[in-house]
C-alpha cells in the first residue's frame, strides 16, 4: 500500500528524549480523528519501544542514536523504532511478560505495545540492532491530503 | 515531574505531578527511598492525581516501592488516578495488589 506521508525523528539515546519521541508521534497521528485514549495508548507504546532501545539495545549508553519513523498509509499508521545496539538473541523470550531481574523493572514493555497497538513486529540481529514496528489502524481517508 | 512529600501518622504521602517514565523513575525512586530510610513512615500513600503519563518504567518503580513497604510490614495505597493511568495500572495488575482511593484522607484512615 502506498504511503501518504512520512516523518522521521532521530534522537540521542538519552531518557530525556523519550517524552519528545512520544509527543512527536502523537502530534503526527493526531491529524486523524482518534480518541484521547487511543493517542495515550500510542504514546505508551512508543515510550516502551524507545525505552527498550535505550535500556536493552544500548545498555543505557547515551551516545548512540534511535530513529523514530512514522508513516501514514490510507487506513493505518506505522511507527518504526530502530536502534543499532546489541540486538535480541531470542525475540519470543524477550516479548514474554516476565518480572525482570531488576527489582524496579516489570518486563511489560512488549505487553503494553501489543495491548495498545493493532500489530507489533520485531526484527533483530545480534550486535547489529533492533527494529520494532507498531501499526495502528484508523478509518480510511480521514482528512487525507489529495 | 514535581514531587513533594509529607509524613503524617506513620505514613509517607508522596504527591507526583507530571510524567512517570524512564527519565523520572530514578528521581522518584531516590526521593521515596530517602524518605523511607528516615524510618518515620511505615506506610506509603502515592497521590497520582496529577500524573499525566505513566509507562512500564514508572510502574516498575511503584512496584519496587510496594515490595519495600510490604517487606517492612506496611501498607501502600494510591490516590486519585486519571482514567488513562488507571487503565495502565489495571493492565499491569497493580490494582489487584494496591488499593486505589479517591481522597488522601480516605487512604490515610484506611492504612492506619
Amino acid at each position: 500500500m502506498k504511503s501518504i506521508n512520512t516523518v522521521k525523528l532521530t534522537i540521542q539515546s538519552l531518557p530525556e528524549n523519550i517524552a519528545l519521541a512520544r509527543v512527536f508521534v502523537a502530534a503526527f497521528i493526531a491529524q486523524v480523528d482518534l480518541t484521547v485514549d487511543e493517542l495515550e495508548d500510542i504514546k505508551v507504546a512508543v515510550s516502551e519501544a524507545v525505552s527498550n532501545a535505550i535500556i536493552h539495545g544500548y545498555e543505557q549508553r547515551g551516545d548512540q542514536w534511535v530513529d523514530i519513523i512514522v508513516t501514514r498509509f490510507d487506513d493505518y499508521f506505522e511507527i518504526t523504532v530502530k536502534d543499532t545496539g546489541k540486538g535480541i538473541e531470542n525475540i519470543e523470550q524477550a516479548m514474554e511478560p516476565t518480572y525482570s531481574t531488576d527489582a524496579d523493572r516489570m518486563g511489560l514493555g512488549f505487553v503494553f505495545m501489543q495491548s495498545f497497538m493493532d500489530e507489533v513486529a520485531v526484527t533483530s540481529e545480534v550486535n547489529k540492532g533492533t527494529s520494532v514496528t507498531l501499526r495502528k489502524y484508523v478509518a480510511a481517508n480521514q482528512d487525507a491530503p489529495n | 515531574m514535581l514531587l513533594n512529600t509529607v509524613t503524617m501518622d506513620g505514613s509517607l504521602v508522596v504527591k507526583v505531578k507530571g510524567e512517570l517514565d524512564l527519565l523520572t523513575a530514578e528521581t522518584f525512586r531516590n526521593l521515596v527511598e530517602r524518605e523511607l530510610n528516615r524510618g518515620r513512615a511505615q506506610n506509603l500513600i502515592l497521590d497520582m492525581e496529577h500524573v499525566s503519563f505513566i509507562d512500564s518504567s514508572g510502574l516498575g518503580v511503584i512496584l519496587g516501592r510496594y515490595r519495600r513497604i510490604r517487606e517492612q510490614g506496611g501498607t501502600m495505597a494510591i490516590v486519585g488516578v486519571k482514567p488513562h493511568v488507571k487503565r495502565i495500572l489495571e493492565l499491569a495488575g497493580i490494582m489487584g495488589i494496591i488499593k486505589i482511593y479517591e481522597e488522601t484522607d480516605q487512604a490515610l484512615a484506611d492504612v492506619n
